[in-house]
């Protein structure tokens, strides 16, 4: 039993520090709020990618959070290597590295595909799964020998480390840098989801293989495009770890890709807006609870909500379909 | 003669469904195979479709072979199907289904001139046009996974059970339907359990029997036939 006394004794002294150095308390719970709506962005986009593959495959692609990790060593390697930010300018410079990335990890993405899972499309959903972790292990071992099995930090100083001041609070512009760019690209997938042909085909896809067929869509390629999109958003996040928190090492893929998976099922497996709305209220729980309860309880508390949501609500917060009638 | 199946063999892992059947079907025909439930019928469309493939034997159509054609590639070339249980995307609306219908199609003015006739033969289609598919009767639905279908401005129109689980009237709402739909010149492939709604609209029929056809004729001969009267049509 941990001892909830020296908890609570400890917390208090916190919150007497930070009411100090903050100001106030409320000072404080709105940090921790922009702090964890910032976290909780970046799980959703991480989230979206396992969202989309359960969709369509009824697959958890394990390997999805060492994409993700990719994506930040890619955003390393690409960010030393070019010296992008110094030559164009700040923001244009993280422009160019991040569509890069993005692109460079969806071309991985769709190899995954074809090789890990495409293969396995006929038979049971065991293999496929046992394929997913191999891939993961695969990856986070090519990782470790490329780049070493030591934390690897950003260049400093790329990004501003300036404070807007919003309604009298201080808030990192990194911080509402990520935020925006994350609400920016699910705003984006949304919209194609919603609207074009190719979207309306991976809904369709996801509802019913055999019936998508019969309107003449391409499932194959339909699982392809999402085996890029998913992998895409996951490395754009990678990115955006690397860039906001500066370190990043083979194994972060593990735990980002953990928590984005607990916010996958508490928005709702398979549910797009579910996996946005399960990542920023999973981010905003992990910080306040940080913040109010212990540091030391951060990841418990999210894998306490993962337990919760499948002893309440299994299906999650939006993943309850139409019934249909037959 | 718009499509000819040659020994068309299917399997199921080591189970044979279809022991190399033979038929063919003239441009401008309805043509409907009848047969009880796990004859093989369902399989025959799955299979002119490219869901399931031959193990062996050939489907020509339009004088190229099939057989080995990928699914979506099949609907490109005019073959569309309306699956048994009608399978609408119940999550998403009527008219979203109606578009992908049209997925092969890239003439806008043409889909546009098709969901129009669609809205026509089926008026309670546009009413609903924003509801979820998942929403509508069973008639509705049927109606839907037939307009759908149309969509893909197809040559050739398989339907598999249209009637299933339908009230008599919508039934016949259907079938006066499918009748319409022919007369615009679209071949019809129709399977069906309700054997004598089937054979009236119909020209010609087969009956099939455990991965069989066992009997071809007009569709006339048949409803007169003893056999099939005994059979299928409760005597």
């Amino acid at each position: 039993m941990p001892d909830f006394g020296l908890i609570v004794r400890q917390n208090q002294r916190k919150q007497d520090f930070y009411a100090k150095n903050y100001g106030d308390i409320m000072e404080f719970f709105f940090q921790q709020l922009t702090n964890g709506l910032t976290v909780g962005s970046i799980y959703a986009l991480i989230a979206l990618g396992y969202t989309m593959v359960y969709g369509v495959l009824k697959l958890i692609n394990f390997a999805h959070g060492d994409l993700f990790t990719i994506g930040a060593f890619l955003g390393l390697t690409l960010l030393t290597s070019l010296g992008l930010t110094n030559n164009i300018g700040t923001v244009a410079g993280v422009i160019v590295l991040a569509i890069m990335v993005v692109a460079l990890v969806a071309i991985i993405g769709a190899l995954l595909e074809k090789t890990a899972y495409r293969p396995l499309r006929q038979s049971n959903r065991l293999s496929a799964v046992v394929s997913a972790l191999g891939a993961s292990i695969f990856f986070q071992n090519a990782i470790m020998l490329i780049y070493g099995a030591r934390v690897r930090v950003f260049p400093q100083n790329i990004l501003p480390s300036t404070a807007v001041n919003i309604f009298g609070l201080d808030i990192p512009v990194v911080r509402i840098g990520v935020f925006i760019c994350s609400l920016v690209m699910m705003a984006g997938l949304y919209l194609f989801i919603q609207k074009t042909k190719v979207g309306t085909a991976i809904r369709a896809a996801a509802i019913d293989q055999g019936a998508a067929k019969l309107m003449g869509i391409n499932v194959d390629r339909v699982i392809m495009i999402v085996f890029m999109i998913g992998p895409a958003l996951g490395g754009a996040a990678g990115l955006m770890v690397g860039l906001y928190y500066g370190k990043i090492d083979f194994t972060m893929g593990w735990i980002y890709g953990l928590k984005a998976f607990t916010a996958a099922i508490l928005g709702g497996i398979g549910n797009i807006p579910g996996a946005m709305l399960g990542g920023i209220l999973l981010g905003v729980i992990e910080a306040l609870g940080a913040a109010y309860i212990s540091t030391a309880w951060k990841d418990g508390i999210a894998f306490l909500v993962l337990i919760l949501i499948l002893l309440i609500r299994p299906t999650g917060i939006l993943g309850e379909r139409v019934a249909e009638k037959v | 003669m718009l499509l000819e199946i040659e020994n068309l063999k299917v399997k199921y892992g080591n189970v044979e469904a279809l022991h190399g059947i033979n038929f063919h079907v003239d441009e401008g025909e309805i043509v409907c195979i009848l047969g009880a439930n796990g004859a093989g019928k369902s399989t025959t469309l799955m299979a002119l479709s490219g869901l399931v493939k031959a193990s062996e034997g050939t489907i020509t159509y339009n004088g190229e072979h099939i057989n080995k054609a990928r699914a979506h590639d099949i609907v490109k070339s005019g073959i569309a199907q309306v699956p048994e249980g009608r399978r609408v995307f119940g999550t998403l609306t009527v008219f979203e289904n109606l578009k992908l219908g049209a997925f092969t199609c890239d003439d806008h003015d043409l889909s546009a001139s098709t969901l129009e006739w669609i809205y026509k033969l089926f008026p309670i289609l546009k009413e609903r046009e924003q509801q979820l598919a998942g929403t509508l009767s069973g008639g509705e639905q049927q109606m839907l996974a037939i307009g759908r279908a149309l969509m893909a401005q197809p040559k050739v129109l398989l339907l598999d059970e249209p009637s299933l689980g339908l009230a008599p009237l919508v039934i016949k709402t259907i079938f006066e339907t499918v009748k319409e739909i022919n007369s615009k010149g679209v071949t019809i492939i129709l399977v069906e359990q309700n054997a004598k709604a089937a054979l009236k609209l119909s020209n010609r029929g087969y009956v099939m029997e455990v991965g069989r056809l066992t009997m071809e004729d007009d569709a006339d001969a048949l409803l007169q036939n003893e056999g099939v009267r005994k059979a299928y049509l409760g005597g």
